[in-house]
């Protein structure tokens, strides 16, 4: 653990934390007591490598869903502190209001101009209600959609960060067209002339994370989800019972290794061993690594194959048995 | 009262019981009047080769890619396995998945249809259904034909997980496609159509069109009582609502529909009687 701020361990990481604690009082023990337990604090430090890389080995998948949920995880705007420079905020989609729950604007990467956009869940009880918790009404994706035409206008390629419970079950949200909402960003995502980089940094919940989805490269941090409804929903609907979010988790196959095994996403950012929240400088160095490396390729490509290739790639995406011979 | 009063509550293929108004309707008068109940007017579901009968030409659909079935890419299974699902599914409705698609005639104009089935597995969206979509749009764009779609959906098919989640962006480009082609892409929404088949395709019609009191929406009514922890006014995310709000073009009965389709498909038809093949110059 780097950060100055300690980390709270998740249920499953119990073992370890109950093996540090004992060595912390074995090491105060010999230093206040002229013993030396020097032999037996090497002895339970081995033990906890092993166990450490145990744990994060065999790790289920409902485990990566509570680390991907994980407050002290870094978030969108801790990103685009940390990577970007000049960051200029801009607000709203120019109807009815600025959701906060998507954050973006112009920004530096490497020098070089890009458009940034990602979900917020923000930090600490006001900032999370400011934010709705990461999860946008309509206008949240006409905001982001207002941003990408931004970029897509002065060329300008776009970088994504999908953050996100999933879209606002909320009774505006709906009056206000949320479906037609995320339907309208996938269609103009598909036409967008620039590079787009999506990366699932934490949650990528179901329709409010393909909103703003489409892209491509789409990348997913070792321990983020992507799925189709949260182990929950999946859960309460599929099983009736909200306690076998585990099976459902590892049902629906969420994890990015299983991501990049469907073929579904292009590549896996490494994160530090237990998750990126224990150590976010390593975190930020492996994401800067991978969008330099991404949008140098994208670059290289021209508008017109872009958008061709953006349509052959999800055209693609698909799992069924055809013994017939068409039309 | 009608005129008929049981106090069993179910008498399977006699009478149907009205999920609107709750009154039995004799089965055969129920299909006679396109499964609108006579009572209260209310668009129950209705059976694929029903609908083909009143819209249609007579004779002309022409189903194609009828033998693309589901695979079970996850190996999902809950109480079931999804590969179970899928075979008493397929028995139950006599369909091999969740929609058909084929060529059609409606009044003498020649298009793309696509009919969603909701009694397979709730018209879920997992990767067949995708694929017609996509292979009905293209054989759009091969032919010239405008596309319809009759979508009757619970949303993305859970048992394909995140597969089911990209069929979103797979349809919802496959009709990006016609629109590029300035082809015409018509969206009916029936009862219901929610999650991902909302927020995808169906929502991106150049005209988009519900059956009366459809329930349609991105979230289901029960998600956002949960969430917002109060009961939903009577008529809320009902076609009638959505045409309020500005969502939706326009709410079609039954018996007007294939004359209304008519005259919009006609709209779009060129003096030498075809559809834009090429893209206009502005």
């Amino acid at each position: 653990m780097q950060s100055n701020q300690a980390v709270d361990a998740l249920p499953f990481e119990q073992k370890i934390v109950d093996l540090e604690k004992k060595i912390r009082e074995l090491k105060e023990l010999s230093d206040g007591e002229h013993l030396d337990l020097g032999p037996e604090i090497e002895k339970l430090s081995q033990k906890l490598a092993r166990l450490r890389e145990d744990t994060y080995q065999n790790i289920s998948a409902w485990e990566v869903t509570q680390i991907a949920r994980h407050p002290q995880r870094p978030y969108t705007l801790d990103y685009i502190r940390n990577l970007f420079t000049d960051f200029v905020e801009m607000h709203g989609g120019r109807q009815f209001y600025d959701d906060n729950a998507i954050v973006g604007g112009m920004a530096r990467f490497n020098g070089e101009p890009v458009v940034v956009i990602g979900h917020e869940k923000g930090r600490g009880t006001d900032e999370k209600i400011f934010r709705n918790f990461g999860m946008p009404h309509p206008e949240g994706y006409r905001k982001a959609l207002r941003l990408m035409q931004f970029a897509n206008k002065f060329q300008r390629p776009l970088v994504l960060f999908i953050d996100t419970p999933g879209a606002y079950p909320g009774k505006e949200a709906e009056e206000r067209g949320q479906g037609e909402a995320i339907a309208r960003n996938i269609f103009d995502m598909s036409f967008l002339k620039v590079p787009v980089l999506v990366i699932v940094i934490g949650e990528g919940g179901s329709g409010g994370a393909v909103a703003l989805g489409v892209g491509d490269r789409v990348l997913m941090l070792e321990h983020s989800i992507y799925s189709v409804i949260s182990p929950e929903g999946c859960a309460s609907i599929l099983w009736k019972d909200v306690s076998k979010s585990k099976d459902a988790a590892n049902a629906l196959k969420i994890t990015s290794r299983h991501l990049q095994d469907l073929g579904i996403i292009d590549g896996i950012i490494p994160e530090p061993l237990g998750g990126a929240h224990y150590d976010h400088e390593k975190t930020y160095k492996a994401v800067r690594e991978a969008i330099s490396k991404n949008l140098a390729e994208l670059k290289l490509i021209a508008p017109d194959l872009l958008v061709e290739q953006r349509f052959e790639k999800y055209a693609k995406m698909g799992v069924f048995v055809d013994e017939g011979h068409g039309a | 009262m009608g005129w008929f009063t049981s106090k069993k509550k179910d008498i399977p293929d006699v009478f149907v019981k009205c999920t609107g108004c709750g009154e039995a309707v004799y089965n055969k008068e129920l299909q006679k009047n396109l499964y609108v109940c006579p009572h209260c007017d209310r668009h129950l579901r209705m059976p694929n080769d029903v609908r083909i009968e009143f819209l249609c030409d007579e004779n002309s659909f022409q189903e194609f890619n009828a033998s693309i079935m589901a695979s079970d890419p996850l190996g999902f299974s809950d109480s079931a396995t999804y590969g179970e699902r899928i075979q008493k599914a397929q028995e139950k409705t006599r369909s091999k998945e969740a929609i058909i698609t084929g060529f059609a005639s409606i009044e003498g104009h020649r298009l793309v249809i696509g009919m969603f089935d909701f009694s397979f597995m709730g018209g879920s969206m997992g990767s067949v259904v995708g694929e017609k979509i996509a292979r009905a749009a293209q054989a759009s764009l091969d032919h010239n034909l405008p596309l319809v779609i009759f979508s009757a959906s619970g949303g993305a098919r859970m048992h394909e997980g995140i597969l089911s989640l990209m069929q979103m962006v797979k349809t919802s480009q496959a009709v990006a496609k016609l629109s590029k082609r300035h082809l015409p892409f018509i969206s009916v929404l029936c009862d219901p159509t929610t999650g991902g088949v909302s927020a995808s395709f169906a929502m991106l019609g150049d005209i988009i069109m519900a059956e009366p009191k459809a329930l349609i929406g991105f979230a289901g009514p029960r998600v956002i009582e949960q969430t917002i922890r109060e009961t939903l006014p009577e008529g809320f995310q009902t076609s009638e609502f959505l045409l309020e709000k500005g969502v939706i073009d326009m709410i079609v009965s039954r018996p007007e529909m294939r004359s209304t389709m008519a005259r919009i498909l006609s709209f779009f038809k060129q003096k030498d009687g075809a559809y834009y093949a090429v893209q206009p110059s502005r």
